[in-house]
């Protein structure tokens, strides 16, 4: 150790380790072999494999490889414990989470340093950050186990959930993942990352110290192979899956169809804009939290830094001098600010990304020399990187490095700042820096991201819901928002019984004949599609007739590929439609109601020769019924504005989804669709609809209905045509946000639910017989929940 | 010779575009200290090298009503031997002495006696100090009389009411005339931050004082109700770290008032070598005004050399 006179020569700040002696002596104890979590007991495990502490490359323990029959196991076990832990109630659990919660506090130290020696994260951030987040997280949601009968009336857990994490915040992602669940009445099998499944089997023994019930938390280990046996199983109810786009993807298709609930947390190239009014050190230590933070392996790493040209220079040059600041070494050092990358593979993938970029004719810039490649006992670290000379075309700009390496690129205006923050397949979250509240304000809601930090970064609350937009992956952890992603609507309200309605014929015909009794009487109406605020003749030029009987009901055009293509263009175009004022909207969908009332005598005619006549009075008049409540919510199904622990606020916006493809079944052909057209338009979305293959005729009639109620033109877009083959191209469509079908068959949602990974898309698809002419399941905020997407807005504020 | 060429920081002309170009965002500095204060530690030798260099850079004062010649002569024996010579002599040190020593005008004459031949320069505050509202002329005429009596240092406070109205002309006008008066003695000017209260106050004020050609910028007087904190420290040093890249002048820095823990202390030193690099942990570029401050250092190097916690009673009374 160097003199006191030495030192004060050099004034460094010499090493601060912390001590890993309490984690290692529980390692030991366990003789560095570790099996599995079920049903409350240890289990021997089989097939281990090393888990390696990359900041130093050795072997730290053994973990075990679960097989199949295990998965089997671990589900059977968290079956059998659902019923006693749903019964025991919003309190009971309360009291159960809250153990938690302090149990996890009480043992803070050991979590963070076993997290640190399992994935090389700086012990700073697992003490700072990790643990405290994964404490409040518990507390936040023992809260909402005891609130939950009063604040969640008519609903109800979904079952035995299986959850996936990444090895990026593995302690904290148990938590988000955990909580919610267990609050919510669900059993879990929960599986932490290969690379870092330590805390994860620490957290098992505090399970065991707070005597929680056995088979409500189970936790199993191994690689994807595990994941995909969850997956696959068909005791789960729901996968929460947070990690790659990639994985996000797979398990979409693998459980397209299977009615298993899906949430998925993915990857992410967020933004960072800069404008020139900024204060700019304040911006680069916001830079320095967002894509050095977690040696900027996090999902919503700001990793993208778009500023104002006049301001690059400045910022840039200040970026650099604060990255020359930034300690690079030993994650156990508490004076270190990064530390290693959790793996071999990703360092070699990080390394491989960056030099591409410099092959493309990028600039790079390391303010601290290259720590090399990860040779045995040489870790996993890497330099904090800038690269500039890239446009939006680079694939560092484009793809998802998950690590410190950020890009840099500039705009000139706040409308070129959002289209380029935008230019992007991912959403999950978007940095706003300037001293302007009303750029700011202007700028966060046209951001596509799940999460918005204005004047600051990365922060995360147990209360504000935390999730992305697009292929960013759906559903919200955190919050009332990710309280639903686990409950679903008492069975006793949503299947109410059914009654089918006779189901006319149809087919298509090559032209037209003149076999019907009853058109030549009047002047032959010719109904067409509805695209764009036009009634457009089909792309292909053929009709369907519809047939009741021997009865011709009428002629609807048969739409195609290229008409779904055109009528989502006439849908995105129309986005004026959410800026529109709540009231704006609310005015438009009273006034369709007005001239559907006034028009409810040719609709029921219309809709008589299948229904009977009764029931098609009663359609129309629940229609327009639906009407008025879709209109009454428009400016009542608002967010909510969220006190997090810091000065400022969280405000969580409800948006619109955007285009939304909607599929009418044949049971209420004008209830079925009216229902769900009527909830997306009044939260902003645009729709394209395909009205029910049996009975598209109401289709024609909406027509005239939405021309004289001033809905904007492309708002609404009705297709008629074959039902699957519009479905599925909607499913593809990737610029189509959700896609609704209630009522689909099991085959029908498989398809489509494995289509939609295109964009992956939010899907709304249930294969219960949805009965339209009950107001409870048809219309409400768990419909009204569907057609928007929280987008949490962080605020901070001070003089 | 134009007494300015000694001088680290000569000024510029007043560049009122730059002055409201200022932003500062308050949650992100705060963030930035409580992130400040949570990653950077010092242990062993290298915690005490540092306590050793923050005693190196008090200014040692005292500035109050009851202030006697026997007081200040206690004070100065302590500048020129702030750490026990056994303590010392354990860490490998001798002649340890604080930065300077900062008093009232009358008790000037008593400083420079009793400092004579340590090399520790007296700092004498200034200019009405601490309110500064005082008329023009006898403000001025104080910096004379100082300065003709062996002040080497002048804390001066500046008139918080030009902040306030934001007239930066009238602001930067006052401290180019102090500036005049002081000569070849250097211009530490007090900004009394807790009566800027927003930072972009600090911020701004901090930048027309530079213009200036102040060689320090301080927080307090010590008077006020908020004296220093790390939050206007950090705006305060970023302000000089820009004159210094954008002019290529250097100016020192000096928060004074509440600093009385060593804990405290060290997390100054850790702000200035991260904003500031370590060319500003020396007594020419960074001074903490304060004094019970020293004997808690005094305590800490205690522990660091004997190994048990020490009490104060053990050091001598500064």
């Amino acid at each position: 150790m160097p003199t006191v006179t030495e030192i004060l020569d050099t004034m460094d700040y010499g090493p601060s380790p912390e001590s890993a002696d309490i984690a290692n002596a529980w390692l030991d104890d366990h003789e560095r072999r570790f099996g599995h979590f079920i049903g409350g007991e240890r289990v021997k495990g089989e097939g281990h494999f090393d888990s390696i502490n990359p900041a130093t490359g050795q072997v730290i323990a053994r973990i075990a490889q679960a097989s199949p029959e295990l998965v089997d196991r671990a589900v059977k076990a968290a079956d059998a414990a659902l019923a006693p832990w749903r019964a025991l109630g919003g309190h009971g659990r309360a009291r159960h989470l809250y153990a938690l919660a302090r149990a996890l506090q009480k043992h803070a130290r050991v979590f963070a340093v076993l997290e640190t020696l399992d994935n090389g994260k700086p012990i700073r951030e697992t003490r700072d950050v990790d643990v405290p987040l994964a404490v409040r997280h518990f507390y936040h949601h023992a809260g909402w186990a005891q609130l939950l009968d009063d604040e969640m009336p008519g609903h109800v857990p979904l079952g035995v959930v299986g959850q996936i994490v990444p090895w990026n915040f593995p302690l904290l992602m148990l938590a988000w993942k955990i909580a919610p669940a267990l609050a919510c009445g669900n059993t879990v099998v929960f599986k932490p990352a290969e690379q870092t499944s330590l805390t994860a089997l620490l957290f098992a023994v505090i399970c065991q110290e707070v005597g929680l019930p056995p088979g409500v938390v189970n936790i199993i280990t191994g690689d994807g192979a595990v994941g995909e046996a969850i997956t696959a199983h068909s005791g789960i109810a729901k996968i929460a899956f947070t990690g790659s786009t990639e994985v996000g993807r797979a398990i979409r298709k693998a459980t397209a169809g299977s009615g298993k609930r899906l949430g998925l947390e993915l990857g992410g190239k967020s933004p960072f804009i800069v404008f020139a009014d900024a204060d700019l050190d304040a911006a680069v230590e916001g830079l320095v939290d967002s894509i050095f933070f977690n040696q900027g392996q996090v999902c919503c790493a700001g990793s993208r830094l778009l500023v104002h040209e006049g301001t690059a220079e400045r910022l840039v040059a200040k970026l650099k001098r604060r990255m020359g600041k930034i300690r690079v070494g030993d994650p156990m050092d508490k004076s270190t600010d990064m530390g290693s990358l959790v793996d071999r593979t990703q360092w070699l993938r990080v390394k491989g990304f960056v030099d591409r970029a410099r092959d493309e004719g990028a600039q790079v810039f390391q303010a601290c020399a290259d720590p090399g490649a990860p040779d045995a006992g040489q870790g996993c670290h890497f330099a904090p990187t800038l690269v500039t000379g890239v446009d939006t075309a680079s694939e560092i700009v484009r793809e998802e490095v998950f690590g410190p390496v950020l890009t840099v690129q500039t705009f000139r205006t706040p409308a070129e700042a959002v289209e380029l923050a935008n230019n992007t397949r991912f959403g999950l979250a978007a940095c706003v820096w300037s001293e302007s509240i009303g750029l700011a304000l202007e700028v966060a809601p046209r951001l596509k991201a799940g999460v918005v930090w204005v004047n600051t970064a990365n922060q995360f609350d147990a209360a504000c819901g935390f999730g992305g937009y697009r292929e960013s992956g759906f559903g919200r952890e955190g919050g009332r928002e990710g309280l639903r992603e686990y409950l679903k609507v008492a069975p006793s309200v949503a299947k109410a019984a059914a009654t089918r309605a006779a189901k006319p014929e149809h087919r298509v015909v090559v032209a037209a004949i003149g076999e019907s009794t009853h058109v030549g009487a009047k002047i032959d109406r010719t109904p067409k599609l509805y695209i764009g605020g036009k009634q457009t003749r089909p792309d292909g030029g053929y009709s369907r007739a519809i047939w009741a009987g021997k009865r011709l009901l009428g002629v609807v055009p048969e739409g195609n590929r290229k008409d779904i293509r055109n009528a989502v263009e006439a849908a995105r175009g129309a986005s004026a439609w959410e800026r529109q004022t709540a009231h704006g909207r609310a005015q438009v969908l009273y006034y369709l109601a007005e001239n559907l009332s006034a028009q409810s005598e040719r609709l029921a005619a219309c809709l008589a020769p299948v229904t009977g006549k009764a029931r098609a009075q009663r359609e129309v008049a629940l229609s327009i019924e639906r009407l008025f409540s879709a209109a009454a919510w428009c400016d009542k199904f608002e967010g909510a504005v969220h006190q997090p622990p810091m000065h400022g606020v969280a405000m969580a916006l409800h948006e619109a989804m955007g285009v939304v493809g909607v599929i009418a079944t044949d049971h209420a052909p004008l209830l079925g669709l009216v229902s769900l057209i009527a909830p997306a338009i009044a939260m902003g979305n645009r729709v394209v609809a395909v009205p029910s293959a049996a009975m598209p005729l109401v289709s024609a009639e909406l027509h005239a209905l939405l021309d004289t109620s001033d809905v904007p033109a492309g708002v609404v877009n009705l297709v008629t045509g074959p039902t699957d083959a519009l479905a599925d191209v909607l499913a593809s469509h990737a610029d189509v946000d959700a896609l609704w079908w209630r009522g689909a068959s099991a085959a029908q949602a498989g398809r489509v639910e494995a289509l939609s990974v295109s964009n992956l898309k939010r899907t709304w698809i249930d294969t219960s017989s949805i009965d339209w002419f009950t107001a409870s399941s048809a219309l409400g905020r768990d419909a009204l929940g569907q057609a928007v997407q929280v987008k949490n807005v962080w605020v901070p504020y001070g003089v | 010779m134009n007494p300015a060429e000694h001088r680290l920081n000569p000024g510029t002309a007043l560049d009122l575009a730059r002055i409201r170009s200022l932003r500062v965002n308050q949650p992100a500095v705060a963030r930035r200290v409580a992130a400040l204060n949570a990653s950077r530690g010092v242990k062993k030798n290298h915690q005490a090298a540092w306590l050793v260099r923050a005693i190196q850079c008090i200014d040692l004062t005292t500035l109050a009503g009851d202030d006697t010649p026997g007081r200040v002569r206690r004070l100065c024996a302590k500048a020129r031997m702030p750490l026990r010579s056994d303590l010392q002599a354990a860490l490998g040190l001798s002649g340890l002495q604080t930065g300077a020593v900062c008093v009232y005008h009358e008790m000037l004459p008593e400083a420079v006696c009793a400092l004579h031949g340590s090399g520790i320069p007296v700092a004498v505050v200034s200019t009405g100090f601490p309110a500064g509202l005082t008329p023009m002329e006898t403000r001025l005429r104080e910096i004379e009389l100082s300065v003709a009596a062996g002040a080497r240092e002048i804390d001066i406070v500046i008139s918080r009411r030009h902040v306030l109205t934001q007239d930066w002309q009238a602001l930067y006008d006052e401290v180019c005339a102090f500036r005049r008066a002081c000569g070849e003695a250097h211009l530490k000017t007090i900004l009394a931050t807790g009566e800027l209260q927003t930072l972009e106050n600090v911020s701004r004020a901090s930048w027309v004082c530079m213009m200036a050609g102040a060689d320090f910028i301080k927080t307090s007087t010590g008077k006020e109700g908020v004296n220093a904190t790390l939050d206007v420290s950090l705006v305060m040093v970023r302000a000089i770290r820009d004159w210094a890249e954008e002019t290529g002048y250097v100016v020192g820095y000096k928060p004074a008032g509440g600093i009385s823990s060593a804990k405290l202390a060290l997390q100054y030193l850790a702000l200035m070598k991260e904003e500031l690099g370590n060319e500003w942990l020396v007594p020419e570029r960074f001074r903490f005004g304060a004094s019970s401050l020293l004997t808690d250092l005094e305590r800490q190097l205690e522990h660091h050399v004997t190994g048990h916690y020490s009490a104060a009673w053990r050091h001598a009374l500064p």
